[in-house]
């Protein structure tokens, strides 16, 4: 017996597939992303070089600004705190935003969903609300609501809503029958149904929502600024923009797209945790 | 003898716009406690269907299923039901799936945990206990999902192909566990197969489906149990009841 020190599985039935302990080098285990991040660097860099040889060659500043002016921008504002200031500010209508309306779309999608005339009814309105361009609400929303944060942050939750919405829903109505058929069959109830398998089932449809609604956050909150407000990263694009500030408007972009990211990675831990259960691409 | 499950002018339609498919009239069919029946029948003939309403599945269109002289609603959980698909929560591992109707059903973790164990162990999965099921190949989650059904501990088994899959080795096992089981716990099993041998191998009774539903041959087994596949070959009674049952699917195909 000397093959068991590799064989995970007691060798019950010689029949099944046997389980061996696989041992990997660091480079085997961490080799691929390490390739894939490094390359992700150098083509950053090279960007950056570019731009920088460009402006100080071919093209205006005026226009395209810098990188090593956005950078001295940047640390301008940090140092002064006007960069803490604006972006807690636009963080905080993100956040909020992007909450308020996953969660309220999750609930809505699921709810609904699972009502199915109800569903059937509401489809076309959900639908015509939906195309509206929530850009044309934010006039609208300083009405209702004032030029302060929660102003934002509903425009910003309006458009996560019905993204989160929508593939909740669609998560929701495509369970399969069969699965819900065998919790029947187990003496499950409604109850049952809906938490042993809509909700799993689901949970795909859920984060899709999610990830394609980060975006959309981040526009509701940066146009409500940009419409009216004296705080935030919209209001200093604005500034920016009205003293011809290149740097500056490039200085917040930079900043957008770092939450951007950081909400990505969020979502995206978060995906990986729900949805274990589905093949690994190899 | 009492009959256990009982069915009665049972119909099925199934429409689509302002057509009906029928796949199945008029069936009438008394099953007795504690037998084991194979059903036969050729692919579309309306087995599923059948087994679909016998669980309580699926309402007829006509008729009724009584089920220990009640009739029968909805499904019950004392009748188990493995279905000729697969129905396991891809999001579970094997143990959890299994696990699940005694989830259900309120029994406590470690309890379910013994249960689960013993039954994995039983269908040979051990070691896989918590592989998702796209991790197992379409013969193990057939296993697991015998394991599932057999978790509830259902008096009456309604079994939809169960072993089609499996290689024939393995399905002589199964085959062999399976008639353990019946022998120990005297429960009711329904069993649809295309194979007569199996039929022959398992059933008290065979009962030959041709197209929706028509009985064509109702007939006992009597076999002397235990049933060895490779005894039966040569055996001229399981001869002439192979020739009998293949006329039969013969002519169902007319
Ligand atoms: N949900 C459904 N909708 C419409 N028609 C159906 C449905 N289910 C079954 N049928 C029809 O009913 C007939 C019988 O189907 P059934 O699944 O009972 O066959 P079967 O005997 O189990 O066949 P197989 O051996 O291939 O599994 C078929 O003609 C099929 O087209
Ligand atoms: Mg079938």
């Amino acid at each position: 017996m000397s093959t068991t020190d590799d064989l995970l599985t007691p060798a019950g039935r010689q029949e099944g597939p046997v389980r061996v302990a696989l041992p990997r080098t660091w480079w085997q285990r961490h080799g691929s992303t390490t390739t894939v991040w490094s390359l992700r660097l150098a083509l950053l860099v090279l960007l950056l070089g570019f731009w920088q040889l460009a402006a100080d060659r071919w093209i205006d500043i005026t226009f395209i600004s810098k990188p090593s002016d956005i950078a001295e921008r940047l640390g301008e504002w940090a140092a002064d705190g006007t960069l803490w200031l604006h972006t807690w500010i636009t963080v905080q209508e993100i956040v909020y935003g992007f909450a308020l309306g996953a969660v309220t779309g999750a609930l809505a999608g699921f709810v609904l969903a699972s009502l199915s005339l109800v569903y059937r009814v509401l489809d076309p309105f959900v639908m015509a609300l939906y195309s509206i361009p929530k850009v044309a609400l934010a006039p609208l929303f300083i009405v209702w609501f004032g030029i302060e944060m929660h102003m934002k942050v509903l425009l910003a939750a309006a458009t996560v809503f019905f993204l989160v919405f929508l593939n909740t829903a669609a998560g929701v109505r495509d369970v399969d029958r069969g699965l819900v058929d065998a919790v029947r069959l187990m003496g499950g109830n409604r109850w049952h149904i809906a938490r042993k398998v809509v909700l799993p089932a689901s949970m795909t449809g859920v984060l899709t929502g999610l990830k394609v609604a980060i975006p959309y956050a981040l526009i509701g909150a940066v146009i409500g600024e940009l419409v009216a407000s004296n705080r935030g990263l919209g209001y200093l694009i604005n500034d920016a923009a009205a003293q011809f500030d290149t740097a500056g408007v490039f200085a917040t972009l930079v900043v957008l797209s770092v939450i951007a990211a950081v909400l990505n990675v969020v979502v995206g831990l978060l995906g990986k945790r729900v949805n274990r259960w589905k093949p690994i691409d190899e | 003898m009492t009959a256990l499950l009982h069915t009665s002018g049972l119909t099925k339609r199934f429409a689509k716009d302002d057509v009906a498919t029928v796949a199945l009239r008029d069936f009438t069919l008394s099953i007795e406690e504690g037998s084991f029946v194979a059903v036969l029948g050729r692919s579309g003939c309306g087995k599923s269907t059948l087994l679909n309403l016998l669980a309580g599945l699926t309402e007829p269109s006509e008729g009724e299923v009584r089920y220990k002289d009640r009739p029968l609603s909805g499904p019950d959980t004392e009748i188990g039901y493995l279905t000729q698909s697969d129905t396991l929560m891809p999001w579970r591992g094997v143990q959890r799936n299994v696990e699940m109707p005694l989830e259900i059903r309120g029994v406590p973790s470690a309890e379910r945990r013994r249960v689960a164990a013993g039954l994995i162990e039983r269908v040979g999965l051990a070691g896989f206990e918590h592989h998702y099921p796209r991790e197992l190949s379409g013969g193990m989650r057939r296993r697991a999902s015998l394991a599932r059904m057999l978790a509830a501990d259902p008096a009456t088994l309604l079994m939809d192909e169960p072993f089609g899959a499996l290689d024939a080795q393995l399905r002589r096992e199964l085959q062999e566990e399976l008639l353990r089981l019946w022998a120990e716990g005297g429960q009711t099993v329904v069993f649809v197969t295309h194979d007569i041998e199996e039929a022959l191998l398992l059933g008290d009774r065979v009962v030959v489906l041709g197209p929706i539903g028509t009985i064509l041959l109702d007939r006992a087994v009597e076999l002397p149990r235990p049933r060895s596949a490779d005894a039966l070959r040569v055996d001229p009674a399981f001869v002439a009841l192979h020739t009998e049952l293949a006329a039969a699917l013969r002519e169902g195909a007319r």
